[in-house]
């Protein structure tokens, strides 16, 4: 994979127009808060990763995004803002023309989400005659242009999904999120369920259509080393919260928070010396009653009494807020933030 | 030497086949899921089994757990060919010492028992230790895998449990009737990123302490490093190449080993050169003709890769290959002048 957009390096991202911000966004399931305060903002154009592990909420902030959070989930603080509007509040008919126009989204194992007994390209038909008045003909003939913009022979619109593979089924949706030429596509593990081959074939293709058509892409995974090759900007989060955020480059080398360099340090490397790795010890804080003052304090190996006690006391009663180390790098983290 | 060792587990011509769905009529496809795979397994080594989806590798982690019965070929366990025994003591006694690790901890333990019950049956069933000793076994198990202390754990159910907690209770279920052999399917895949690492640093650690043999079946290359002595990457049911893992992985042969490699996120390379993949059929393990099963796909083909299948050749010491370019057998290099790659 080549290196990210070239112009996106020459124009600052503050001076990029913001598509979509989200401001102190909380998200519930019941008393549970998946999502608690986040702030995270995506700029036209933009490749932003968003990482953490199973249970982090890094889903529910795409749900929450697209407004199809299913009760007992909901908002439960803060807004949703596209191109400064607020979207929490629109009307159902509002929210119809918002998704797959002005925001898509590709499902996690979205191709096992395409309905098995349609045509692939009837498919494609009843989703764009949904959205605008379009002859069953033109859309299939836009189909077929989609199909050939994401590698597919445009012929295979006649397919049924079973006599594509994982990876055609992968590009179909990616293609169909494309279909009315949304602003931002939301990308939710969108490679994790395929081969190493295929999914750097399909991220290829993905980055060139980005530079070529311009959307800006939120993408979402566990997977830490693919966002460093994929993502410009990259945001670490951990249970509920965002704890750092820095631009992807920057980020690899320079990690400030535990969390982050611990993940970093759960990947082997493929070159270099093979050296004992430990991973993140403890497993993430069940969200119903997470830790007090930094989530992550059970497993942080700079919360020690024994080492510093003042330390200790703030990690374990305060709730660090995301501060600015560098511009553009932001890190909660009560030990990074006494260095500064 | 490891390399000395004998081996506790060897596998010859292992070849399964099924037959496909299609074709109600008669037509007879069929799936080569597994065609004459050979490797042997030593105490004290891991040994990594990589493939892609589709490639064979979870049919040979079945096979030597003896969940199918192999269309042809051998599997030897301390010299004695197993693979038809059919006698349930002998199944019994095999599977005392061949234990398998699946990859879903959800799916491998029983909701409605407690940890306790997973380790105290294995030990009751194979006769491990008289009934007055399970506690004290069990206890023992829980602290190998890195559950401390034994007592919060025994009266947990699986659900009280994360997913890395799981998979070690798995891990102890299986070490619970003192294999020589593991063969762990995926084991980390469905677990969080931050506690694998754990899981790869426990086999490490059974490798070295208990002498054990690990056959780790994975899709995961940079995971197959960090772990394994000897690395096997199959495709299409074949293996294509093998050898100690770090000269593999530093200088395949095989052109399928350097399109994985090429494919995998580092985030130690800042900038990498696209790849180009050549369009080949969906499946190259259904009803494969004459040829390499990766020739369609492959940057390097010759003429002779679509008529004649390649033998896999060891062209650099403990190294093979099957390639008719990278790693030529012997008369093709006289016949056709093609010099092997070092």
């Amino acid at each position: 994979m080549t290196a990210p957009v070239e112009e996106s390096k020459l124009v600052p991202a503050s001076e990029r127009e913001t598509l979509l911000e989200l401001r102190n966004l909380a998200v519930a399931y019941g008393d549970v808060r998946a999502v608690d305060g986040v702030n995270l903002s995506i700029s036209a154009g933009e490749i932003l990763g968003l990482a953490g592990e199973s249970g982090c909420g890094k889903s529910t902030i795409a749900n929450a995004i697209m407004q199809i959070l299913r009760p007992p989930a909901h908002i439960a603080g803060g807004s949703v803002l596209f191109r400064g509007e607020d979207i929490v509040a629109r009307s159902t008919e509002e929210l119809r023309r918002y998704r797959w126009q002005n925001v898509s989204m590709v499902f996690q194992s979205a191709m096992n989400a395409l309905n098995p007994v349609m045509r692939v390209g009837e498919q494609f038909v009843d989703m764009m005659q949904a959205h605008e008045r379009i002859s069953k003909r033109d859309a299939l003939k836009r189909a077929g242009e989609l199909f050939e913009l994401v590698g597919i022979d445009p012929r295979r619109t006649r397919a049924y999904p079973h006599q594509l593979s994982g990876g055609m089924r992968q590009r179909v949706v990616i293609g169909m999120a494309l279909a009315l030429e949304p602003e931002l596509v939301i990308m939710d593990e969108p490679t994790t369920a395929l081969d190493v081959v295929v999914q750097r074939e399909i991220l290829q293709q993905l980055q060139d259509l980005q530079r070529e058509l311009g959307f800006a892409i939120l993408f979402i995974t566990h997977d830490l080393s693919l966002l460093f090759e994929f993502a410009h900007r990259v945001a670490i989060m951990y249970a509920g919260e965002i704890v750092e955020q820095a631009a992807a480059a920057h980020l690899r080398e320079h990690a400030r928070h535990p969390y982050t360099l611990g993940l970093m340090h759960s990947f082997p490397p493929l070159t270099g010396p093979v050296v004992r790795m430990t991973g993140i010890p403890g497993a993430p804080p069940n969200l119903a009653s997470p830790p007090e003052g930094c989530r992550f304090n059970p497993r942080c190996p700079h919360c020690d009494p024994a080492a510093d006690r003042e330390l200790f006391d703030l990690q374990t009663s305060v709730r660090p807020l995301l501060r600015e180390v560098e511009a553009g790098h932001t890190v909660a983290c009560h030990l990074v933030e006494r260095e500064l | 030497m490891t390399a000395l060792a004998q081996a506790q587990l060897e596998v010859r011509g292992l070849t399964k086949h099924f037959p496909a769905g299609e074709g109600v009529l008669g037509r007879g496809s069929w799936v080569h899921a597994a065609d004459d795979v050979s490797f042997v397994l030593r105490p004290g080594t891991v040994t990594a089994l990589v493939g892609e989806s589709g490639s064979g590798k979870s049919t040979v982690a079945r096979l030597l757990a003896r969940l199918y019965d192999p269309t042809a070929g051998e599997v030897l366990f301390d010299g004695k060919d197993i693979s038809r025994v059919r006698g349930r003591r002998d199944i019994l006694r095999y599977r005392s010492e061949v234990q398998m690790i699946f990859q879903d901890p959800f799916g491998s333990l029983n909701p409605v028992k407690t940890v306790r019950y997973h380790l105290a049956r294995p030990l009751l069933i194979h006769g491990r230790v008289p009934r007055a000793g399970v506690d004290e076994r069990i206890e023992q198990l829980l602290e190998t895998v890195g559950l401390t202390p034994a007592s919060n754990y025994l009266a947990k159910y699986p659900h009280e449990l994360s997913g890395g907690q799981r998979q070690r209770v798995a891990i102890a279920r299986a070490l619970a009737v003192e294999p020589s052999v593991i063969i762990a399917d995926e084991p980390i895949s469905m677990l969080d990123v931050s506690i694998r690492i754990g899981i790869l640093n426990l086999m490490l650690d059974l490798k070295e302490r208990e002498r054990l043999a690990f056959l780790y079946v994975t899709h995961d290359l940079a995971s197959a490093r960090y772990v394994a002595d000897t690395v096997i990457v199959m495709y299409a049911g074949q293996i294509v190449e093998q050898g100690p893992v770090e000269q593999v992985l530093q200088e395949p042969l095989h052109p399928y080993t350097r399109l994985l490699l090429a494919s995998v996120p580092d985030p130690s390379i800042a900038e990498r050169a696209p790849i180009t993949v050549l369009k080949g059929r969906a499946s190259a393990a259904v009803d494969p003709p004459e040829g390499c099963r990766f020739f369609e796909r492959c940057p390097l083909r010759l003429d002779i890769c679509s008529d004649v299948t390649p033998e896999l050749v060891e062209s650099r010491p403990e190294q093979s290959a099957r390639c008719h370019v990278t790693a030529p057998s012997s008369t093709l290099r006289e016949d056709l002048h093609v010099e092997p790659v070092q």
